[in-house]
Order: structure tokens, then sequence, then C-alpha cells
């Protein structure tokens, strides 16, 4: 079992950990890979319009945080605790933006708010380019996040709770001050720090819609795209990597403990209909649900049309990709060959991953290391992972330069920025086995993998699909991770978003962003439908 | 290989050796010594129960004898052969959890079955094998379902058939029935006591229900703070605990500290009782230790040997006895419990206030050195 952990560590260390340590190094390097201390990172500091950056990404990010989190608890109130209709609408539709790239709020937003927007009026004089646009959008993309956490947390609710409160005459208003509100708090409290986590390190909002407001992310981009100045985009990366990992160290640290919560003895707390609350969160709801849908709604219906708004002739011109810069259709190819091989080599890797770390007895250091290691992408920004590749991959001494611009590096590096969600399910599901299955299958002389084989694998299968279709998705959507290391050959649908935004080309850019939503609703249905045939196939034991 | 070793011993006219030997066995985890000098045998064919508190290291030796858990130092033998250092995958044994950890997605027919499998057997002889397990554990109806849609009891037996499946020399049972609803609990001891005695085969019960101890096993191991404080059958760790620890452990007892007078006497208060002292010198402290079954009440007349004059102070109907709550002035107001038949109150009509007597057999009296009441 050992050599199998030392075989998918070695790949966390090559595909995590030595490109990271490579950036770490040439941020303190000068522009002939000489040692120059923290020269870079004083001058970052002597130029007010590099780290003026800090400030704005922090001022973003609060801002999207406070709007966004506060939204999606009372989004998962209404959901959770109330008799409100189309509770499963609502939710289905408050998921929509995590099927989407983070470039297309950017681009509806245009639509709405821009120049020549369609209610341009509502911002009463201010521009969409700037904070405000990226503020919209990031609130748009984080919602479904926030809102994923904080109804978890208000699921666990204790009905006795609720009933000692009653019993004890306090009125509603006191009740959810002390006991609706403190039982989600780490529910919140996460949602926090994963908003403001995802906004600080998010490229695509501000990329698109960001004007000349510059904050970190872009600051990466431009310094590496722009100016080829590899240097300083490490600097900027590593200052990118300081609030990330500060967010993920206290999340983790909340959330280990919030296991003790609730006990096994909870009675599952039912809302009772209240109809003048209902019908305000109904209202609530419309009102966010159609924001949602809105964005999407415009990218479509502009994507159809001639000149949206002025001339609204249908046409598919816009989807002619091949003739609007980008990668033109090929990339919308590669984009489903990478999420497809991202989905099923990354669901391999991440479950045996966790398997090893969860089932091997002894070796502890390892063990531990290995974990770490799989649970640092969630801190990495997917620009400084991209940076990192590049130093790394692109390095004339490194064997393993063949890979570079190949579609190889681009499933080696998305399953790794997407690992830490993947290994945390698929270590959930594995706990849930009891722990005394191996030494059971010792006993009665059975070798470890053939347990794993016949009892580990099914019982965990519903979890593995989650994981594949996680990865699916997200490979399908991210631009941050790969947008360094694409090549002529491999350029792919999200990034064809970016470039053809870059180029004018807004319409066609939202044709290609709403190809990637129809292509992960698709792989969405096609999941539930193979989820429900495998489940009625091979889940029979769950049924009583 | 064990029945060529039987005849050479045999030959020699020795007593049949131990199946199972431990010698000086310690295991430690950092700084926290789990199990401290452990040495046991166990013969063949023979039901032990290790009984202990938990964290007492009951479990820690089970799982050193499966090698689940690797002594410090120590060594294991069984049937003769040294298995100190094999892997659990080399050891020969059966195990039941507590939790059954029987495989979900699997049949009740392919959880038996699951052991047989590789072992180059031909499917026919599996498919026997595995039928008549189910026959002998009663299970034959229920050969097609999932664990999920068996009863605790059910599945308890499904376990118990898988781990016996591969006939294994010697079978471990953790707490395999502290899952179940007390009435099936009793049912289900008796019938594993008749399983085991049926086919023979050397058991391992960790257990911390004194109760299930005293009834299934042949031998009691009582374990406390990793070390054994007693080895002994039943009766004999009922009847003469070992140690303060066992005494209170075991059953209900009644604790009184007082001092040794002389050889056959103790003080207790303004009483002196007599009984064995151990050769303890006059002066030493002692704690008395005598089962509230033991206590005889009789007529408040006194004269006879060990016969203190009590006051009832509370009684508790527990249905087929009374146990009655005593105070004996002349012992400095010692609490005793004493179990009263309700025949006995009945027919002396004792209730809460009653003056009588109780006799302290001097045979039914432990007594341990120091002051060994620990509540």
């Amino acid at each position: 079992m050992r050599a199998f952990i030392g075989v998918i560590g070695l790949y966390l260390v090559v595909a995590l950990a030595l490109p990271l340590g490579l950036m770490l190094g040439k941020s303190l390097q000068g522009s002939r890979d000489e040692f120059v201390g923290l020269a870079n990172y004083i001058r970052y500091f002597s130029t007010p319009a590099l780290f003026q950056s800090i400030g704005n990404s922090l001022w973003i990010a609060i801002l999207s945080t406070a709007i966004t989190v506060p939204a999606a608890f009372a989004y998962a109130y209404a959901l959770t605790r109330t008799r409100m209709p189309l509770r499963g609408l609502f939710k289905t539709t408050a998921l929509v933006p995590i099927l989407v790239p983070s470039l297309l709020p950017g681009l509806a937003l245009v639509y709405l708010f821009g120049n020549q927007g369609l209610i341009k009026g509502l911002l009463l004089g201010h521009g969409i380019y700037g904070p405000i646009g990226i503020v919209m959008a990031e609130a748009f993309t984080t919602f479904p996040h926030a809102l994923l956490i904080i109804l978890a947390a208000l699921a666990l609710a204790d009905a006795r709770l609720y009933e000692a409160a009653v019993a004890l005459r306090a009125s509603p208003a006191r009740i959810f001050w002390t006991v609706t509100l403190p039982g989600a708090r780490y529910g919140l409290i996460s949602a926090t720090f994963v908003v403001f986590t995802t906004v600080i390190t998010d490229f695509g909002a501000p990329k698109v819609i960001g004007g000349q407001y510059n904050v970190l992310a872009t600051d990466v981009y431009k310094q590496v795209i722009g100016q080829q100045n590899f240097q300083m985009g490490a600097v900027v990366s590593v200052i990118l990597l300081i609030p990330a990992i500060l967010a993920f160290v206290v999340d983790r640290a909340v959330r280990r403990r919030q296991v003790a919560l609730l006990s096994a003895r909870a009675v599952p707390y039912e809302p009772t209909p209240t109809r003048g609350l209902d019908l305000a969160m109904l209202a609530y709801c419309t009102v966010i649900g159609m924001a949602i849908l809105s964005i999407v709604a415009v990218s479509q219906f502009a994507a159809l049309v001639k000149f949206f708004p002025y001339n609204l002739t249908l046409t598919w011109a816009h989807y002619d990709f091949d003739t609007k810069g980008g990668g033109g259709w090929a990339s919308y190819s590669n984009s489903i060959r990478l999420a497809l091989l991202t989905g099923a080599v990354g669901t391999v890797i991440v479950f045996a991953g966790a398997y090893l770390v969860e089932k091997a007895r002894g070796f502890a250091l390892g063990r531990a290391l290995f974990h770490f290691l799989a649970m640092l992408p969630m801190a990495v920004p997917g620009l400084v992972l991209g940076l990192a590749y590049i130093f790394f991959f692109n390095a004339p001494a490194n064997p393993l330069n063949v890979l570079y611009r190949t579609m190889t590096i681009l499933v080696v590096n998305t399953v790794v920025h997407f690992y830490t969600v993947g290994h945390l399910t698929a270590l959930t599901a594995l706990r849930q086995m009891d722990p005394e299955f191996e030494t059971v299958s010792a006993s009665l002389k059975q070798p470890f993998y053939r347990t794993f084989w016949r009892v580990t694998v099914p019982v965990c299968l519903p979890s593995t699909l989650d994981i594949a279709i996680y990865m699916f998705v997200n490979a399908m959507t991210t631009v941050s991770g790969v947008v360094f290391i694409y090549g002529p050959t491999t350029e792919l649908a999200s990034i064809s978003v970016l470039n053809m935004d870059d180029t004018g080309e807004i319409a066609s850019a939202a044709a290609m962003a709403m190809m990637i939503f129809y292509t992960n609703v698709a792989a969405r249905g096609l999941h539930l439908i193979l989820a429900r045939w495998l489940e009625h196939r091979t889940q029979a034991w769950r049924r009583r | 290989m064990g029945k060529t070793l039987r005849r050479e011993v045999g030959a020699e006219e020795i007593a049949t050796p131990p199946y199972l030997r431990i010698q000086r066995l310690t295991k430690r985890f950092g700084a926290f010594t789990a199990l401290d000098d452990i040495s046991l045998e166990i013969a063949e064919g023979e039901f032990v129960c290790f009984l202990g508190p938990s964290g007492c290291g009951k479990t820690t030796l089970l799982r050193s004898i499966a090698g689940l858990d690797v002594q410090t130092v120590g060594r294991i033998e069984q049937g003769g052969r040294d298995i100190s250092a094999l892997p659990a995958t080399k050891r020969d044994f059966g195990i039941v959890f507590q939790s059954y950890a029987l495989f979900p997605n699997l049949t009740v027919t392919r959880n038996v079955a699951y052991g047989l499998d590789n072992t180059r057997a031909r499917r026919a002889d599996v498919v026997k094998r595995v039928r008549e397990l189910l026959d002998m554990m009663g299970l034959v109806e229920h050969a097609a379902k999932y664990p999920a849609q068996l009863s605790g009891g059910q599945q308890q037996r499904v376990a118990l058939a898988r781990a016996l499946a591969t006939s294994p020399g010697l079978l471990l049972l953790d707490e395999p029935l502290s899952a179940l609803d007390a009435k099936v609990r009793v049912y289900l001891r008796h019938e594993i006591k008749q399983l085991q005695r049926r086919l023979g085969v050397t058991t391992i019960m960790v257990t911390h229900d004194q109760e299930e101890a005293l009834t299934m096993a042949d031998r009691i191991v009582v374990m406390n703070q990793g070390a054994i404080e007693q080895i002994g059958t039943p009766l004999e760790i009922y009847r003469s605990p070992a140690s303060a620890f066992v005494a209170d452990f075991i059953g209900v007892m009644n604790f009184v500290a007082g001092s040794v007078v002389r050889d056959g006497a103790l003080r207790l208060g303004q009483t002196e009782l007599s009984c064995e002292v151990d050769g303890l010198a006059p002066g030493t402290p002692v704690t008395l230790a005598i089962r509230p079954e033991d206590i005889l009440v009789q007529d408040a007349r006194s004269g006879q040997a060990n016969v203190v004059r009590v006051r009832v102070d509370a009684l508790a109907f527990l249905g087929s006895f009374f146990r009655a709550d005593i105070v004996a002035d002349a012992m400095d107001g010692v609490l005793l419990r004493a179990d009263l038949s309700v025949d006995l109150v009945r027919r002396l009509s004792i209730a809460e206030k009653s003056e009588l007597a109780a006799r302290l057999p001097p045979e039914r009296i432990r007594i341990y050195p120091g002051d060994a009441i620990h509540r």
C-alpha cells in the first residue's frame, strides 16, 4: 500500500509542490534567474500602480462577501425553514451559476448596464466597468457556493431546541437570534471565507468588466501575458496566495469545530406554514432567481441576435466561432475532451488517494504529508498554479517539458486545481464505511485490493460519480488555471470566451459561454440519469 | 499440525499444552501503556472472556492476538507456533465485531462465502459449505437478503457464520452482543455458547458486561488498567475476588473499613467480627467485603457469632427479591446492602425502620489490605 501512496503522492509533488516551490523561488530572482533577495518585493511595494491592487482586491472581496453571504443566508432560510412553494425550483435556479464560466456574468452585465446597456439608467450615472460590475458579477458567481454551505448548516437543525424555546415563551425574533443563527454560525463563517477567497482569487469577472480597476488576479495576468515580466508575476502570485491560505486555514479550523454540534439523537426540524413569512420569502427568492436567470437569458439572447439591443434580428452568425478569433469550434471540442479526461482520470486518482490516506495502517508521516498536499489546492488560486506550471514545465532542463502546451498538462493541471473538493468528498464517503471491513478481510485471508474492488468501490460509487461530475463541470468552466498553459492546438472554450471578449466579439463570447452552460446542464442531466440507473442496478442493498 | 503435536506430547505423558500462550505481552501507544506485562494461557476448545471497564486494555489484547495491533514486546504462540511477528492475514482466526462489519453491498450468502472464494475450493464445495453454515445459523430463508434488510440479531449471526466459514482455530468476539436489545442479547448468549460447545472452537470474547461473562465463559480474565487482575472460572471470580477491584467490578459488593485485631478477628467500629485475616498483623487497616446475598437477616435475637443489630433504612422491591439498605449503629453507622427474599420480608413483616439482626458468616467475608473503598 505504501507503494501506491508513493505513486499518487509523487503525482501531487510533481503537479503541485514542485511548481509552487519553483514559483516562490522565481519571485526572489532577477530577469536572468540570478538571486536578488527581496528586490522584486521592494520594487512591487514602491510602485503605487501595483500595490494599489491589494487595496482594490480586498475592497472588492469584502464588499462581495458582505452582499452575498446575507443574501444567500436569507435564500437558504427560505428553502429550509419556510413552507414557501416551489422550493425545489428555487434551489435549482440558484445553482445555475456553478455551470457557467465566471466570464459570463461580466458579459451579461455589459449587455445590461454597459454603455449601450438595456437598463444602464439603474446605475444613476455610475459606470458598470469597475468595482460595481466586478461586485455584481462576483455576487452571481459565488452565490451558489455560499448557498450550499449555509443550506447544509441550516439543514442540521434540532427540532427539540425550537420546542424548548417555544415552551419557554420566546418570541420568534428571539428564537431566530438565540437558536437559528447560532446553529448556523459555523456555516456562515465558512461561507464567508469561501466567498472571500473565491472573489479575491477570481480572474474572470475583473478581466471582463473591471475596466481600469486593477486587482491582484488581473495584475498577475498583465505582468505575465502583457509585459512578459514573470518575476513580478510571481511576486503578485505570492501576495495573492497569502489571503487565500489565511482564509483556508481559518475555514478548516472552523469546520473542525462543527462536527460535535449535532448529537445523534437530534430530531429533525419541520417548518410549519406561516403565511406572511412564506409570501415575503417567495417574493425575495423570485427577485434573486430572476436576477440569476436574467444574466443567463441576456447572454443567450444577445448571442442569437444581430446586434443587441439595437438590431434584434435572429442570426446564427455569432456561432461562426472559427472566424471570430479565439480557438473556434475546435476549442469547444478540446474543452469536452479535457472535461471527460479530467472527470475520468481525476476521479480515479482522487479516490485512490483518499482510500490510501484513510485506510492505510502506520506510515503516519507519509499519510499526513499526502493529506496536506491534497488539501493545498483549495488555497492555491488557479492563476498562481498556472504561472507555477510555466516555471516548472517550460524549463528546458525539465524532462517533463515535452508536456508543455499539450492536453496532458491541461488534464494534470485541472485535476490538481480541483483536487481538494474531490478528496474531501471521497474521504466523507470512505469514513461512512465500517472501519473493520479491512480487518475482517484480513482475518478471512483476503488481500486488501479485493475488498477495495468488491466492497469499497461499489459502496462509494455514488460519491465517485459526484467527484466525476464536479471535475467535469469545473474543467468546462475553468479559465484561471489553464490560461497560461494552453497551446495553439489545445485552446479551450472558456479561453475562447476570454479571447473573443478581448477582440470585441462579445456576442460570440456570450454564445460560447452559453455552449459551456448547455454542455454542463447536459452533463448534469446525464449524471442524474446515470446515478438513478446505477442506484437501481447496484445499490439495491440500500433499500430496506 | 496440531494433531501431530498433541500425539508427540501425549507420548511424553505431559498435560495438554495450551492452544494459545501469551508471554509477557506489553503494548505502548507513545507514553501510554495499554497492556502491561500480560501472560496468559488458553486451552484448546476453551471459551474465555476478557472482562473489564472501558479502557482496561481488553480490546487491545484481542487485537494483539489477531495481529491488528502489534505488541511492543512479548510473545504469542498459537497451536505451538510463534505468531508474534505474523501479520493478521497469516494468522488463523475468525473475528466478529460489535458493528459486525458486514459488507453492505453483498448478500448474506456472499458475505458468508467471502473468505471461501479464493481458497481454490471448488464452487460446488463453497456453495455446500455456505449452505451448511446458513442452516446451522437458521439463516437459510435470508440467504438472498442484504444486511440492511436483517434485524440486529440476524446480522450478528451472519457475522458469526462468516467468521466460522473458514473453520478458524480461534474465534475472536469483540463485544459481539452490545449493539443488541436486552432480550435478543440474552437469547444470543445462550445460542453462541451452544454453538461454541458444539464446534469446540477456542473462543475469546471481549465484553464489559459482567453478566455476559459470568453466563458464557469457561474462564474469565478480569482486566484493569492494562493488567490482569484475576483469571478464574465465573464462580471463582464471583466467590473469591482476588482484589478489591474485582470484588467491586463483578456483582454488587459491600465494603466496610476496619482493622485487624488479632488472628481471626476484625474490628469495625465498636463491633468485633471473626473471620480469616490472611496472616495480616494486628492493627493493619483492612477493607471487609461481603455480598448483599451473603448477609443473613434474621429476628433481632443476638448471641450468635458475627451478628450485629441493624435498622432498615430503605427497602426497594426488585421483583424476585428485596434489596434493603441496612444501617449498623455498632459499626459506625455504616450502610450495607442486603438481599432479602420476598418470603422473609413477609414472614418478619420487614418494613422501613424495622429493627433486625444481621449475620455476616465468616466464610463469606473477604478482606483486602488497606483502604480499598474507592467511592
